[in-house]
């Protein structure tokens, strides 16, 4: 494990998200990959639109099934990642670097995110 | 992030939930887990969903090979002086028809006529046929035909405990079957592979071992599979029966070229699928799973053989235009409605689902739905005319094939009648617009 995804932040819906300074960058994680299977379809909320913790702000469609993500914090989207748009699959094979979805000016975040151990644990990976 | 639509393959779960507890395990769960699959509960058993990716393994099975585990599927034998007439009277098909060394689709239908299981049936002798199951369905087909067994000189054996049964598919199928063939882990058979029609089988034997190994001492019955033009089908000596797996003899050891040799285990090699590719099902004792597997894979390889799993296994079979039971087909579907009409012979009588013989006028039928883009309706989704609702989709994905959304779905007659007709699937609020087509949405070229 590099030390990068033990920096990182998780949410029980298998979120990352890694802020620094007021920007949050959010993204899926690699097992939340791994169980989708083959991602084909993301669709992201539009830059500029307000977030709230909790809502469902965009939908990860892999070829067996489709899910929802959710927002860990709120803020505005001021970047969203154009790359996953045109190469859904890199969501797949890069999940904490390229395959990353949005960024988020953040003006609060979501209480009780985990740390890369409990995450694990959480998901029965180990830690 | 949360899982807003389950798997589309659940549907087909629903029969398992009465058996509550932890899903079962073929006998091939250590080799999934060696490879690095990762499982889902299918039907009641834990099974592998993929090894590496699901658009790799389907690509695989399109253009080289691939290996499906699916030994969750029921094998129930029926035998007895009247296994025909009573296969006529217990299923939607003529099975009494069919020839020795053949087998056929059909269906396990209510007596109001709506489907109950869609089954394979092989003819092993004139009075001993195999039938399989959907696994979810299993236990309703066993029991349904041993209740209408009454009155027949037949008994039924649900020996699917005893069978693991593995599916090679893809174009090179054959060569790699020939690899096997050649380094003797499979001897015996009853005919050439090349000369094995599309919905038959023949004999063959298994010799366990690992794969490398050379088992070519076993191979005298290997490449002699008789006169030319002779139907080794016509054979009553089969040695794949419930009973005597393992046993080797059958009695008939002088008697001809398909005696197992000892040592050697009985295999069932047929030419069936459900992938749309030319491909082979093997039916082998659960103790000799792995060697058989092993020495697929083994032989494989360099043919491009993969292991695949159950998500590549429903787009391909959903390109191919396939139904699924849980999916396009259930207990409130006649044949008919699924396309399938062609299951009951129309100058049959005298059989349970007699009814569904007869029209549903106002009852949805099953279509075909293209669309463009990247976002495909799944199983559930509204299909829309306008405003109005006149279908719902039992299976949608994005098709790995062909690069564009496909679907099957019931809609209402008017609309399936009408090939320009201007349909919306309403993809989680968001209107797909899709048009009609015939399935298969992928045919194979050679």
């Amino acid at each position: 494990m590099t030390d990068h995804l033990t920096t990182l932040q998780y949410t029980a819906q298998h979120e990352w998200l890694e802020i620094t300074d007021d920007i949050a960058t959010i993204g899926i994680t690699d097992y939340a990959a791994e169980q989708l299977g083959d991602v084909v379809y993301v669709d992201l909320p539009d830059v500029g639109s307000m977030l709230t913790i909790g809502e469902a702000i965009g939908e990860i469609e892999s070829t067996k099934s489709v899910s929802d993500l959710y927002a860990p914090v709120a803020g505005e989207v001021i970047e969203v990642n154009e790359e996953v748009d045109a190469n859904p699959d890199l969501v797949n094979s890069s999940p904490f670097e390229d395959g990353w979805l949005i960024k988020v000016r953040v003006t609060d975040v979501a209480a009780g995110l985990l740390d890369r151990d409990a995450y694990l644990a959480m998901t029965g990976s180990g830690s | 992030m949360t899982n807003s639509t389950s798997d589309s393959m659940d549907g087909a779960d629903a029969g398992a939930e009465a058996d509550g507890g932890a899903p079962r395990e073929t006998p091939l769960r250590a080799e999934h887990e060696a490879l690095g699959a990762a499982f889902t509960d299918f039907g009641g058993w834990w099974m592998p969903v993929r090894y590496t990716s699901d658009r790799a393994e389907h690509t695989a099975v399109r253009e080289a090979a691939g290996l499906f585990d699916i030994s969750h599927m029921g094998e129930i034998f029926v035998r007895g002086s009247q296994a025909g007439e009573y296969l006529d009277f217990a299923l939607a098909g003529r099975l009494s028809a069919v020839k020795v060394g053949r087998a056929k689709y059909t269906m396990l239908l209510a007596p109001d006529g709506g489907i109950l299981d869609d089954l394979v049936v092989y003819r092993l002798e004139e009075q001993e046929f195999l039938v399989i199951a959907n696994a979810a369905n299993r236990e309703v087909v066993a029991a349904e035909l041993t209740t209408r067994a009454d009155g027949f000189d037949v008994t039924v054996t649900d020996g699917s405990d005893d069978y693991a049964l593995l599916a090679l598919q893809g174009p090179r199928a054959v060569t790699i079957l020939d690899e096997v063939v050649a380094d003797g882990t499979i001897s015996g058979l009853g005919m050439p592979l090349a000369e094995v029609k599309n919905y038959a089988w023949t004999d063959a034997n298994l010799t366990p071992g690992e794969p490398g190994v050379d088992n070519r001492t076993n191979t005298d019955a290997n490449l002699t599979p008789g006169e030319p033009g002779v139907d080794n089908r016509a054979k009553t000596d089969h040695n794949f029966t419930p009973g005597d797996r393992g046993v080797g003899g059958d009695g008939s050891a002088g008697g001809g070229h398909r005696g197992s040799t000892s040592g050697t285990t009985p295999l069932l090699l047929a030419r069936t699928g459900y992938t749309g590719e030319d491909g082979f099902e093997l039916y082998v004792a659960a103790e000799h799973a792995a060697s058989l597997w092993r020495a697929l894979l083994a032989a494989g390889e360099s043919h491009g053989l993969v292991p695949a799993g159950l998500a590549a296994r429903d787009t391909l079979r959903l390109e191919a235009g396939m139904p699924l039971y849980g999916h396009e087909l259930s207990r409130d579907i006649v044949p008919a409605q699924a396309g399938l009409g062609r299951v009951i012979p129309a100058d049959k009588r005298g059989f349970i689902g007699e009814p569904a013989l007869e029209p549903r006028p106002q009852a949805r039928v099953l279509v075909g739905l293209v669309a463009e883009g990247r976002r495909a309706g799944r199983a559930g989704y509204a299909v829309r005319q306008g405003d109005r609702v006149v279908g719902e989709i039992t299976s949608g994905a994005l098709s790995p094939t062909l690069g564009h959304p496909i679907a099957l779905a019931y809609v209402d007659c008017a609309v399936a009648e009408d090939p320009e007709a201007d349909l919306i699937i309403d993809v989680r609020g968001t209107p797909i617009r899709a048009r009609l087509t015939t399935p298969p949405f992928y045919r194979r070229t050679s």
